[in-house]
């Protein structure tokens, strides 16, 4: 499984690896949503340093787990993004939830 | 700079397994032109894109065949074209429109020709409702070229 969590206090991190392509994200999103709802963290980090390849499959998976987590009010930011993954957010408009837009 | 002639052509089942498959052999042919990362990656993405479309709405409720051809187009260019005999899209241009999806409920994000129309050079789409689609898309490679020659 190419999904780990950990959690600190109030806050949910979780680690993605690998390649989230439609194939993978079914996994990843049953996995991750299972600790979401267990949890409610109000704040969630999704560390994308092991990912080496994302498509658009993969801000399908982030775009759903965003609503889930607004729904108990909670925040989302995305982490170490590789620039094949920060290009594929950027076309989503999702660059801000890296916390550094890059202008150009 | 000489033309390098060469083409690839491969045939596999609509399984979402092949969707990795399908990007490691556009990867390995796309090799030849000895590419950047960057553009590797862009290459990747849009085939990814392409043959997930086919798995995810064409052949919705069956496994039917993908078909993937690769060829190098003069010295620089990779020409690829995915073609399915799937159900085909009744509004190409509206599809096509940015965050456009037919499957929302599957969490589609509607940017698949977003992706491709932005990370290859040219693509162009033609689909018959009942019959299939075919995708066709080209990138010159020319970063690494243009860098060491200069
Ligand atoms: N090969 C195909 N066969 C049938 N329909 C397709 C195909 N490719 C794309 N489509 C249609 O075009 C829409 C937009 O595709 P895309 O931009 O990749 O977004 P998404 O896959 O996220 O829905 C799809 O929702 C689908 O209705
Ligand atoms: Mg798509």
């Amino acid at each position: 499984m190419s999904v780990k969590i950990s959690n600190s206090g109030d806050k949910l991190i979780i680690f993605l690896s690998g390649e989230i392509d439609h194939h993978s994200a079914a996994e990843m999103r049953y996995f991750i949503d299972g600790e979401l709802e267990r949890s409610t963290p109000s704040v969630v980090v999704f560390d994308f340093s092991e990912v080496d390849f994302m498509d658009s499959s993969g801000i399908g998976l982030v775009m759903g787990r965003l609503r889930v987590i607004s729904g108990w009010g909670g925040k989302a930011v995305i982490e170490n993004p590789r620039p094949n993954i920060r290009k594929m957010l950027k076309l989503a408009g999702l660059e801000k939830l890296t916390g550094q837009e890059q202008k150009k | 700079m000489k033309d390098i002639t060469n083409s690839m052509k491969i045939t596999i089942p609509a399984y979402s397994r092949n969707e990795g498959l399908a990007r490691m052999c556009a990867t390995a042919f796309a090799s030849q032109l000895d590419p950047t990362i960057e553009e590797i990656n862009d290459i990747k993405a849009a085939v990814s894109e392409a043959v997930t479309n086919c798995i995810v709405h064409a052949y919705k409720d069956k496994i039917g065949d993908i078909q993937m051809e690769l060829r190098i187009v003069g010295s620089d260019t990779l020409y690829i074209r995915i073609k399915d005999k799937g159900c085909g899209i009744p509004d190409v241009k509206k599809a096509m429109e940015p965050l456009f999806t037919t499957s929302p409920e599957t969490e589609r994000s509607g940017l698949g020709f977003s992706v491709m129309e932005s990370f290859m050079d040219k693509l162009k789409v033609k689909s018959s409702e009942g019959k299939g689609t075919t995708v066709t898309m080209t990138k010159r490679l020319v970063t690494r070229n243009e860098q060491t020659d200069r």
